[in-house]
């Protein structure tokens, strides 16, 4: 392993990375080096710019001007994909993006054939395949369909792909998330090969075990920012999880005080929900005025478990009540009936009518009150509703018959949650209530969240911003892999730290710093 | 303050952008009225013009069928064969010595169980809309010749030929029939619960389901509309001929019904799209057919300029996603 300390170039560098989307700054000059034959690790919470500052790698992204990568000493030109691939960086993505009707050796060489002209050299693509495949010692034939592998043998197809182009670089992005425990063995075996043959890795996870079985060194991103970087040796938890969560807590919104709360004032229970896949056996309850957070890392069943109570989608097994009475939901209007509503994380895709006007946005859900006659609209009633809404949320537009595409994402959101309010709703799911919105705006969530529940709603927030689930919830659910790892309450003088819920969140027993728990008996890196 | 004014500027782009393209071939549609005048001299004349207004009639009712289909993100295919069978049902009853009501009924009453057909198979199964009514565009067909036992049905003695032929203040009944048509679809899109869903399922159709919107209900509402009013066209279209044709009758009326859809900007994804627009592109439409043939042009010519036309309209809409997509 060559020692970055003894003057070796850097197999990557990249300097000063800024990336900015819309009002949103991702990346704020961030600088990550790594060497051939080091597997460096890169953590974060959600959303701390990781997999943006990999598609800048890549070329997917083009960052802002004024960023260098460099690559085995030359300058990467920005946002060419074509271009980094054949430098030999490769990127291996959380989705996996095969061809799944495609056979092996055709997916390897997707879009880079091998042939004379217009004609592909199936022959030569199936002998080159099949000398990748037994450089990573796997079972299956360059001839197999993609479809029938497992994830981990396409994951490790993806792998065969990086090294069928030449890769000298490779990203992996998550790559366990749905891999077994011998998968992952194997995986981690392909990788402790390829430090031995110079290959510079760039390994993002959230898993703390991971990362120490792995890593020669371990760089952190928070909100777009490099934090900093940790040799081996100096690898804690503790020191990871304060690098990762920060000490910035009292910056973000702090609940003014506890919520008394009756303990028999349940309004919402949950008992056993699953769906087979994503979900196992979640159980949890909420109380009337009570803000209840979900934390989790993303893929950890959050959204998935709410849609389950929403009826969003079918619930293999499990009940919802409601005060009390099962009411469990079959579809989303039979939710809505009962005064259960769920604000979307994404409300572009799954929430708003972006070419329909603000106020049918808002008017939505309760159209049947505001008709004359048997269902048509009165449109008067629709726009004094729209802005009484308008006003009480403090949405800024000019006009309620605007249409909501052309909000700002703050006031997108105000105009999804008032589009709920006006159902006059027992229980709030609400699923990242302030994703892709700007600080202001999202002050104002928290205030509106923190009324309602005073009103007696009962509130389950799913979030993956720490600060936000510390600084609102009463109670904190963390999940991990479909179940509820853990419940963190409030109490006096013992806040909620962000600390013990990464903890739960990343599977890392203690806070205290215990080192090297090997994930798999046979892998060794 | 600024962010008010900005969301301000972005909106009177938003409905420039809008009245452009509902609108933007209004003065197409004039434009192309003056230049077939001044080529033949006679285009523009009241008989001329109430000649075109009945010609444009039936494609103005079929296409607005084919809005509230349009704007769910399906389609309807299935239009010039429903007119087809609905007319042969029209004449057929006819004879039946009930009165002429009877034969109006029994057309559009053809068309509604078409039109449920298709709904059904897209809403109730999940089909694909555009492989559901090819489908139909073919059996439906079939079922129009069994009608008539593949011949042509004629009633010299039709008792509602007043539809087609017959005219109030000197407006012709299929002109008046199609305007009605619009202003009623116009009502239902725009000031219902009904048709605000139909606009929700179109522009989004998870947020639709996720917002409790019976999603299948409205689908099955729109192809029954669509079944209705091309039952409508086919008793318009009986009435005008005192005669129904299960094989010739409707032939590639789907394909007119939607070009003037798209005509009038109503996006092919759905959610997007007036009544106006139809209207006005299936005025454009006749507009053409009628100017081309007082020109001269031959036959020939006139389905290849039409043609051209409807690819013409089919990379407006692309333009014109590309421009939303952008703001």
């Amino acid at each position: 392993m060559p020692d970055p300390s003894s003057g070796a170039s850097p197999a990557l560098e990249m300097n000063g990375i800024n990336k900015t989307f819309g009002p949103v700054k991702a990346l704020r000059g961030v600088n990550l080096r790594a060497y051939g034959g080091e597997v460096h690790c890169l953590m974060g919470e959600n959303g701390a710019g990781k997999s943006t500052l990999m598609k800048i790698l890549s070329g997917a992204y083009t960052p802002d001007p004024g960023g260098e990568v460099t690559v085995n000493g030359t300058p990467l030109p920005h946002g060419n994909p074509q271009e980094a691939r054949r430098r030999g960086v490769a990127v291996i993505y959380q989705e996996l993006s095969l061809a799944p009707n495609l056979t092996v050796a055709e997916n390897l060489f997707l879009g880079e054939e091998i042939g004379k002209g217009w004609r592909v050299d199936r022959s030569e693509m199936r002998r080159r395949s099949q000398d990748v495949l037994d450089r990573l010692g796997v079972h299956f034939s360059p001839d197999t369909i993609v479809a029938r592998l497992s994830l981990g043998d396409r994951q490790l197809v993806e792998i065969a792909r990086a090294l069928a182009s030449d890769a000298n670089i490779i990203v992996m992005d998550e790559p366990t998330t749905s891999l077994s425990a011998q998968e992952v063995a194997k995986l981690f075996e392909v990788i402790a090969q390829f430090k031995r043959e110079g290959i510079a890795i760039l390994y993002i996870s959230h898993r703390m075990n991971e990362i120490f079985e792995l890593a020669d060194r371990c760089s952190v991103l928070r909100d777009g920012t490099y934090i900093g970087s940790l040799e081996r040796e100096e690898l804690t938890e503790d020191a990871l999880l304060r690098m990762m969560v920060g000490r910035d807590i009292s910056t973000f919104y702090t609940k003014d005080k506890a919520i008394e709360v009756d303990d028999h004032d349940i309004a919402l229970r949950v008992e056993g929900m699953s769906d087979g896949r994503r979900v196992h056996d979640c159980s949890f309850e909420v109380r009337k005025g009570e803000v209840l957070g979900i934390a989790g890392l993303v893929g950890s069943g959050r959204t998935e478990l709410a849609r389950l109570i929403y009826g969003a989608d079918a619930a293999q097994s499990g009940k919802v009540f409601l005060e009390g009475a099962e009411v469990t939901p079959k579809s989303p209007s039979d939710a809505l009936d009962h005064g259960i509503v769920y604000l979307t994380e994404d409300r572009k895709i799954l929430g708003l009518f972006l070419e329909m006007s603000i106020a049918d946005n808002i008017d939505m859900c309760v159209m049947e009150q505001d008709s004359n006659g048997p269902g048509v609209r009165d449109l008067g009633a629709v726009r004094a509703r729209a802005q009484k809404a308008i006003s009480a949320l403090d949405i800024r537009t000019p006009s309620s018959r605007l249409k909501v595409g052309a909000l700002s994402g703050g006031n997108q959101q105000k105009v999804l949650l008032a589009r709920l309010l006006e159902l006059q709703p027992k229980v709030l799911l609400l699923d990242e209530p302030t994703r892709g919105v700007d600080v202001g705006a999202k002050s104002e969530i928290y205030k509106l969240i923190d009324s309602l529940a005073k009103q007696g709603m009962a509130v389950v927030m799913i979030s993956s911003e720490l600060p936000e689930i510390v600084g609102m919830a009463d109670r904190v659910l963390v999940m991990r892999d479909g179940v509820i790892a853990g419940n963190i309450a409030r109490a006096p003088g013992a806040p909620i730290t962000q600390e013990a819920i990464m903890a739960l969140a990343t599977h890392a027993d203690t806070v205290g710093g215990s080192k090297h728990q090997p994930l798999t008996e046979g892998a060794s890196a | 303050m600024s962010d008010a004014t900005a969301s301000q500027t972005v909106s009177t782009r938003e409905r420039f952008r809008s009245y452009f393209f509902a609108l933007g071939m209004l003065p197409v549609l004039v434009l192309l009225a003056i230049g077939f005048h001044a080529l033949t001299g006679k285009f523009i004349t009241v008989s001329n013009l109430s000649i075109v207004m009945q010609q444009a009639s039936i494609n103005i009712v079929l296409a607005a069928g084919m809005t509230f289909v349009i704007l769910t993100g399906g389609i309807d295919l299935s239009v010039g064969s429903t007119l087809a069978a609905a007319a042969m049902c029209a004449v057929v009853a006819s004879f039946w010595p009930l009165g002429g009501i009877v034969g109006v009924l029994a057309g559009l009453f053809a068309g509604l169980v078409f039109g449920l057909a298709n709904g059904a198979f897209v809403a109730g199964m999940g089909l694909p809309p555009f492989i559901v009514t090819l489908g139909s565009l073919t059996a439906v067909r079939g079922i129009a010749r069994l009608l008539g036992n593949d011949t042509t049905v004629f009633n010299s003695d039709l008792p509602f030929e007043a539809i087609g032929n017959g005219s109030l203040l000197g407006v012709p009944w299929l002109a008046i029939i199609a305007l009605a048509v619009v202003v009623a679809s116009w009502f239902v899109l725009k000031r219902t619960i009904l048709g605000t869903w139909i606009y929700a399922v179109g522009g989004n159709v998870e947020a639709a389901r996720l917002t409790g919107i019976k999603v299948s209900l409205v689908l099955l509402f729109v192809y029954a509309v669509s079944g209705v009013l091309a039952g409508l066209g086919g008793v318009m279209s009986a009435a005008r001929l005192y005669a129904a044709n299960g094989l010739q009758l409707g032939q590639g009326y789907e394909l007119d019904a939607i070009a003037a859809v798209i005509l009038g900007g109503t996006s092919l994804v759905g959610g997007v799209g007036s009544i106006w627009g139809t209207l006005i592109g299936a005025l454009i439409i006749a507009v053409l057919s009628n100017g081309l043939i007082l020109s001269g042009v031959s036959d020939i010519w006139q389905f290849i300029i039409k043609g051209l036309v409807i690819i013409a309209a089919v990379a407006l809409d692309r333009y014109r996603l590309k421009g939303t997509s952008n703001t």
